[in-house]
């Protein structure tokens, strides 16, 4: 395949940054999309030119690290994907392929396409958890949870955390990786004690992070690699109501 | 000579017979010992929380944007546990019998037998956190059997094992930094171990973000670094794990224990072309309802679905039928190896076995199969294109687990004073061949319910020592080292890429430091990797500058796996013998299994760094059998 790519390029956080050209010929098919960018960067190496700056780990679709904007989409074309898990046999031989970070006020640019995603480490600090010591938990079987629930609590925990709903909210929101939490450890016995306390402290840090109010229009499950419903929002909401209602 | 302190005493009661003779800190001096944790996975979250909770001052590193991203987060299939909710008969001697026995009874007695009898709790406490594992209708928790065992210990969470664990040591950790108890430095990168009158001090790190060399000073230092197996380049393992840190406190005098034994998963990926990054991992849960085949007629050119019952060679029920499907790690990619090698491997480049699950869907329905592994499933048609419900998967060996790491004693604590390594950076557990799901069960036990033991005994008597000065020669000595070494390779000028050398180190590993080794290849790649590390300090071209550069990250980890990968070598030149991972052409049975030798080499190798191209130092620790007597491990 023959390939244009027009790629973010920025020095630093400081930097205005622009859209650069490239183009890369003999791209396999069979390439992962971060392969064909390991391909590029090879390439600008061999011309001395400083390689292209992205966030990507595992490269198995889990670790929620990498993340770009591909012609305008979140992981780009494919639905429920992560950016390494896309192969460039989803684009045309001789197509333009646009890439850009993950924008987000609260997800300042690095350099090129990596971006700090601190924020959400934070809201996690403000409550994601279940407030447990290590060393003197009870037999785990003394707390039965039903198979329907735990499933519940599974789909919301799935989440990766790579960011795509803010980057594709049009008012950057971190409400669906926030419910997400919020719903797995409401759901769970060990968790439903302290989630009024935790809808309230991590619904206020996602506040104070920088993100918006959700938009209500679903382009965050419709983007999200791991099909995160929206439903887990109405329930943060739920929650919240509840806990502010209920409050002493 | 290696003390391994081991406690007296029969094997059941040496653990608790440790706790109740360790020595303690008080609540009120926790506070004044401050504890460096290496690493964010499920060793490094788990121990960081642990000492936060108990009121240390501790400092969390991690070269990923946060904790959560570890590589723990990739592992799948489920974690072991002897609950023994089946009634099938489980208990802690059996768990920690299947276990030296799986890894071909060349780990301590002592640590497996630690390892089963605390999997229990950490069942209990992952439920406690709000671990989303897999339940019965009633409510209770179910599990299911892995390779290796004949009775359901594994837990698992879908497909998603080793991220809800994470997950739940990652909220447990987030808790702590924001209770003031730990502080977080993620995008951070240790480069070198600070060592003052021998013990460890400190750290020198590099954040990753401004290029700034940072000094960090503490009572005690945790590596919990996780694996090298990355260094095959083509491996099933996140792209930035490597073995940086570790070596680095190698070079400042911890042992390296048996850095040869690397284990070679069976159900990952086969590679597709000379572009690959990485070779996916398939959880090795799906062997439980997978059938694993290929063509009984060389270059076979029909389809699977159209190659009959009877032109089928279940090569793993075939030669061993008490496991068939379930054969341990080493066993099982071996047998495919054997198959592929003597022409029956499957796919384009025929480098790849069938994994099918036709008779399972057959049987138990699409839904129930969806159910199980649905995500994996999933994720192999997104990597492939083939829908795995329709036709068999195709699968290969992967370079995977690093059995071998820094030599600990019981406590978990290195040949270095102060210096303690956890998970799997360290080499204590899983002898020459890891179970699986038993690496997520040694990476927590390690930090939650182990070293917040072992290490209360070694800082009892670090409480009067003040506060590490970060001023001290030693800590300029190794702050100037690192500044040279990012000077030396920014300064080499070449022409190639670090990912050119790490690509050639691993081909010239997986060919003859991989699945199977001869003393000629291994004598052959001894040479080729020196000459390639001179080489690399020859012709390596790093652009950019000295604040944000992946390429510059990488290349300080291929310089060091351009010294470990020697070793690697060395040490499998020295064990003459087949043993797990570790399988050496001259020493096998007339039907190709591996020789075992225990009268010569029932022991653990662990090297000294003696200085550059210099031969490392052999020590040994001997490994005694007091309650189970080595047999031939057969899974006939």
């Amino acid at each position: 395949m023959h390939i244009r790519l027009k790629i973010w390029r920025q020095e630093n956080s400081q930097d205005t940054g622009k859209m650069q050209d490239y183009e890369l010929a003999d791209v396999n098919s069979d390439m992962s999309f971060l392969e064909m960018l390991d391909m590029l960067n090879e390439q600008l190496l061999e011309q001395g030119q400083r390689a292209i700056e992205f966030d990507h780990d595992c490269r198995e679709g889990i670790c929620g690290q990498c993340g770009v904007m591909i012609n305008g989409r979140a992981h780009g074309p494919l639905k429920n994907t992560t950016t390494c898990q896309l192969h460039m046999r989803s684009f045309r031989d001789g197509e333009t392929i646009y890439i850009e970070p993950f924008r987000a006020t609260a997800f300042p640019v690095k350099c090129d396409l990596k971006i700090d995603r601190t924020a959400f480490d934070r809201v996690i600090q403000a409550g994601g958890y279940i407030a447990v010591n290590t060393g003197q938990a009870p037999e785990a079987n003394s707390i039965p949870i039903g198979h329907p629930v735990a499933e519940a609590a599974f789909d919301a925990a799935a989440c990766i955390g790579c960011g795509a709903c803010v980057a594709v909210c049009k008012n950057s929101s971190a409400a669906l990786f926030t419910s997400a939490k919020i719903t797995h450890l409401a759901l769970l016995p060990q968790g439903a004690v302290e989630a009024q306390e935790r809808v309230r402290r991590m619904v206020g840090q996602m506040d104070a992070e920088g993100f918006g109010h959700c938009s209500n229009t679903e382009a965050c499950e419709a983007e999200c690699p791991q099909q995160i419903s929206v439903l887990h929002i109405a329930r943060m909401n739920w929650e919240y109501n509840k806990a502010q209602l209920l409050k002493k | 000579m290696l003390n391994a302190k081991i406690p007296e005493g029969p094997l059941e009661d040496k653990w608790r017979h440790y706790k109740e003779h360790a020595k303690l800190v008080n609540p009120a001096n926790r506070k004044k010992l401050e504890v460096i944790v290496v690493g964010t996975g499920l060793a490094g979250s788990s121990i960081a929380a642990s000492l936060g909770e108990m009121g240390y001052r501790v400092k969390t590193f991690c070269f990923q944007d946060t904790p959560r991203r570890a590589h723990s987060v990739a592992a799948q299939g489920g974690v072991n546990a002897c609950k023994n909710y089946k009634n099938d008969g489980d208990n802690v001697f059996r768990m920690f019998y299947d276990t030296i026995k799986g890894g071909d009874f060349r780990a301590r007695e002592a640590n497996v037998y630690r390892l089963a009898e605390c999997s229990a709790s950490l069942i209990d406490q992952a439920v406690a956190q709000g671990v989303p594992f897999g339940r019965e209708y009633g409510g209770y928790l179910n599990n299911r059997s892995f390779g290796g065992v004949q009775v359901s210990r594994t837990f698992y969470a879908r497909g998603q094992t080793g991220q809800q664990l994470l997950l739940g040591a990652y909220q447990a950790l987030m808790r702590q930094v924001h209770l003031g108890s730990v502080q977080l430095f993620a995008r951070h990168e240790m480069l070198d171990l600070v060592t003052i009158d021998g013990k460890a001090k400190g750290i020198i790190v590099r954040n990753l973000d401004t290029g700034e060399i940072q000094r960090h000073g503490a009572h005690a230092v945790i590596l919990a670094t996780g694996g090298f197996g990355k260094i095959y380049y083509l491996s099933t393992l996140a792209m930035g794990c490597n073995g940086s840190a570790i070596w680095r406190a190698h070079k400042k005098g911890a042992l390296m224990a048996n850095p040869s034994w690397t284990q070679i998963h069976p159900t990952s990926l086969p590679q597709s072309g000379e572009y690959q990054s990485k070779l996916t991992l398939m959880s090795e849960s799906l062997r439980n309802d997978g059938r694993i085949w290929v063509p009984k007629k060389e270059q076979e050119d029909r389809l699977p679905n159209q190659v009959p019952e009877e032109d089928r060679d279940y090569y793993l029920e075939r030669r061993y039928p008490a496991f068939g499907n379930l054969s341990p790690r080493d066993i099982a990619s071996r047998a495919a190896k054997e198959r592929i090698d003597a022409g029956y491997g499957v796919g384009p480049l025929k480098n790849a076995v069938y994994l099918d699950f036709s008779k399972a869907i057959k049987d138990q329905g699409v839904g129930k199969i969806r159910e199980k592994y649905g995500n994996l499933f999933r994720m192999y048609e997104k990597i492939t294109g083939v829908d795995a419900y329709q036709e068999p998967m195709k699968i290969s060996p992967a370079a995977h687990f690093s059995m071998g790491g820094l030599w600990v004693d019981y406590e978990l604590m290195t040949t270095i004073p102060g210096l303690f390594a956890l998970g799997e950076a360290n080499f204590a557990d899983h002898g020459a061949n890891r179970l699986g799901a038993n690496s997520l069960l040694q990476a927590c036990v390690d930090g939650y319910f182990i070293a917040p033991y072992t290490l209360a005994n070694y800082l009892a008597d670090e409480i009067k020592t003040p506060a590490t000065d970060v001023q001290h020669p030693a800590f300029d000595a190794a702050a100037k080292q690192v500044q040279d070494q990012l000077h030396l390779l920014k300064g080499i000028g070449g022409k190639l890429s670090a990912d050119y050398f790490h690509k050639t180190l691993g081909k010239i590993l997986y060919d003859k430091c991989g699945l199977s080794r001869s003393a000629e290849g291994l004598k052959q790649a001894i040479g080729e990797i020196k000459a390639l590390r001179q080489q690399f300090y020859a012709d390596l071209f790093i652009p950019g500058g000295l604040t944000i550069n992946s390429e510059l990250e990488k290349a300080g980890r291929v310089a060091d796996y351009l010294e470990l990968g020697e070793l690697m070598c060395h040490d499998a030149l020295t064990r003459e013998e087949s043993c797990g991972a570790h399988f050496r052409v001259e020493y096998q049975t007339p039907e190709g299994e591996a020789m075992r030798n225990d009268q010569d080499f029932a022991f653990i190798s662990a090297w000294g760094w003696a200085g550059e191209n210099q031969a490392p130092i052999w020590n040994k620790e001997p490994l005694t059998f007091e309650f189970v007597t080595p047999t031939v491990r057969s899974y006939k």
